[in-house]
């Protein structure tokens, strides 16, 4: 479903990604691990298509489509979604309006009609449940006053009902504690099907306890450098970083 | 000098009115200071960002008109909706208990004094009050006594007709101690009219009274607004108000507040938002006169196409004012590369152990936020629209009668939509 080859990007003429490759299969879960600054945020931010996020060579399939010829907004209707590790406080703006919209705009596109309010609002409620945020959450602005906790389970409210065909979930981790991680994992596998992929960005291993990977990935110097199973995520938690470093020099 | 703004249709209108006798020598008064005033112009401070120019142009009078449509109908407030037409109360119905309001037309000697003694005591040096004074076609004093929780809210719906028509207006708003109310007043003009509105609102917060207050310029198509609201707080006193304007060729609205005693709170919030060829000004000017008073003031303007606004903020915390509290923030959003806005703090701060703050700033969308948009699917076109809107709508969100936000909502909407109901289907 998604095939990256020899990805380059920059961000501020400075050269990030170089020379990525990347196939993920329907129903895959694959874990980005890597030091800071490796660039795990700016994969996820050029497959989204965020302005500032130049491709200068690769190329990537999503679908059988080239992705990177799409504005963002066109990703996300054809199925990819980014789950933001800081989403944005929209005040003025509902929850309830922000996620109709969006869900309609994704309908829309698949040529199915929008929902009527009362549908919508019910269909809302019902995923607010599930993912345990309050149904007053709703009627707020959109993430304003969150806790972190609150703002990672809208997003995967919004996940639930844009029903991607893949899911980037970056550094979704950070900012929570072992409750509020447990939550969001459960939310997350909960999603997990045979059509639906997933690519967990991360530093730390501990999300992928909840999370199970069925392939994990280092990203270094802008490269993949070494892949494995889940259980390579628990040698780079036992060594570190340094120890793929030394080892691919 | 003399005042190159010919008003004298409107002077002999008014001079030929049935007017009771101390109003007529008030007037008498007015119109000769405003014969012998000197037309602002760009070189005047206050008005530098201001064009005058097509409102002297218009030849205005005075008019009988017959209809005045609906004006402004909220719905489900319960409120008592007083309509003055052309500058005329026209109210018959029931007030409730605690509350009177009289016009000037049936003022006793001793309530006009009164009335005249208040309204002067509250006024500076703006250049259209003597002209207010002078072509007045009438006063109101609404009372709200004390101790009194008013049980209704209090709805001036002025309403305006009829070719190159002026109105002056004056409305005293008095809450005695104790007292609570809730006041909106609200201008809009028939469609067809020419109209300028000269409107001024002095309101008087009496000790621990609260006043929830409303000033909305609505006025759309030929309209002129210009005007001003002055409001005094005694010691614990509470005014809550809320601005707007929206359409029209011209606003300018000049809000001033005084501290007469400790501990009153002030909180006014305020939006404007000119398009097309509209000029919308707001001067707000807050006198911390007397110590420990709080002050905040939130104004937002988004400007499309040609639209112009200019927000002008003033406080002044007085030399013995100590522990002052004073925020004031003004954002301005621009969707036009020809839109313009002058926005400028002025502040002038004499006591040592006071906090003020103040923020003024111009953007456009804010790039996260739209991505954050787009990477949902919205398109881009309606995530600006969105955007825009909800950066307004966090005030309104803020007011505390869902009536009034529900009436305002719609009408912003309406403004973004611009024929797109497409962009707006999703906002309230």
């Amino acid at each position: 479903m998604l095939s990256i080859k020899n990805l380059q990007a920059s961000v501020e003429e400075k050269q990030i990604l170089k020379g990525l490759d990347l196939t993920i299969n329907p129903g895959e879960v694959h874990a980005i691990m890597g030091p800071n600054g490796a660039g795990k945020s700016t994969l996820g931010n050029v497959l989204a298509g965020r302005d500032g996020y130049e491709v200068i060579g690769g190329s990537v399939d999503f679908h059988g489509e080239d992705l990177l010829e799409l504005d963002a907004e066109e990703r996300a209707r054809k199925g990819l979604f980014l789950a933001f590790q800081y989403p944005v406080e929209i005040p003025g703006v509902s929850n309830m309006e922000f996620l109709k919209a969006s869900v309609d705009a994704v309908r829309e596109s698949k040529g199915l009609a929008p929902y009527t309010s009362v549908e919508f609002i019910k269909l809302a409620r019902e995923k607010s449940k599930a993912v345990n945020l309050p149904a007053d959450f709703l009627k707020r602005g959109v993430n304003e006053g969150f806790s972190g906790g609150e703002k990672k389970r809208n997003e995967l409210l919004q996940m639930m009902l844009l029903e991607p065909s893949l899911c980037i979930l970056d550094e979704t981790d950070s900012g929570l504690d072992i409750d509020a991680l447990q939550v969001v994992a459960d939310g997350v596998n909960s999603q997990r099907s045979p059509d639906r992929s997933f690519i967990v960005v991360t530093h730390y291993q501990r999300l992928l306890d909840y999370i199970v990977p069925d392939y994990v990935h280092v990203l270094a110097g802008g490269k993949i450098v070494k892949s494995g199973g889940s259980e390579l995520a628990k040698e780079l938690e036992a060594h570190g970083y340094g120890w793929i470093e030394k080892e691919t020099v | 000098m003399s005042n190159s703004f010919d008003t004298s249709d409107v002077f002999s209108a008014a001079n030929a009115a049935s007017q009771p006798a101390w109003l007529k020598s008030w007037q008498a008064a007015g119109q000769s200071a405003f014969t012998a005033a000197t037309l602002p112009t760009r070189k005047t401070e206050a008005w530098k960002y201001t064009p005058l120019k097509e409102v002297v142009a218009v030849p205005w009078q005075k008019h009988a008109e017959t209809d005045f449509g609906e004006g402004i109908q909220f719905a489900d407030w319960n409120e008592v909706s007083i309509r003055i037409e052309n500058g005329k109360l026209n109210f018959h119905g029931e007030l409730p208990a605690g509350v009177t309001l009289i016009s000037s037309d049936d003022f006793s000697e001793a309530q006009a004094q009164s009335f005249i003694e208040k309204i002067e005591a509250q006024r500076g040096s703006f250049f259209f009050d003597s002209l207010n004074q002078g072509a007045l076609d009438q006063g109101y004093w609404l009372k709200i006594d004390k101790n009194v929780q008013a049980a209704q809210p209090l709805h001036f719906n002025f309403l305006q007709a009829g070719s190159n028509s002026m109105v002056n207006t004056q409305l005293l708003i008095e809450v005695e101690p104790g007292a609570n109310a809730t006041v909106a007043e609200t201008f809009t003009q028939v469609a067809g009219c020419v109209g300028f509105t000269n409107a001024n609102t002095t309101i008087v917060v009496g000790e621990n009274a609260h006043l929830t207050h409303y000033h909305l310029l609505l006025e759309q198509g030929e309209s002129h607004h210009i005007g001003r609201v002055s409001a005094a707080l005694e010691r614990s006193a509470r005014l809550t108000t809320f601005h707007m304007a929206i359409g029209g060729v011209l606003k300018r609205k000049d809000i001033a507040v005084v501290y007469r005693g400790e501990g009153a709170e002030l909180s006014m919030n305020g939006v404007y938002l000119p398009t097309g060829n509209e000029v919308i000004d707001y001067h707000t000017s807050i006198d911390h006169a007397v110590p420990n008073c709080v002050s905040n003031q939130i104004f937002r303007g988004i400007l499309g196409e040609q639209g112009k606004a200019v927000f002008n903020g003033r406080i002044h915390i007085h030399p013995h004012a100590q522990k002052s509290l004073a925020d004031m923030n003004n954002r301005n959003l621009l969707l036009s590369p020809k839109a313009e806005i002058d926005t400028k703090p002025e502040l002038e701060i004499y006591a040592d152990d006071v906090r003020c703050a103040h923020g003024a700033t111009i953007a456009q969308l804010d790039d996260n936020m739209l991505f954050y948009f787009l990477s949902r699917g919205i398109s881009r076109a309606e995530a600006e629209v969105m955007l825009s809107f909800g950066f307004i709508n966090e005030l309104l969100d803020a007011l505390s009668d869902e009536p009034v936000r529900l009436l305002l909502q719609p009408m912003l909407s309406e403004l973004f939509a611009k024929g797109q109901a497409d962009l707006t289907r999703h906002i309230p």
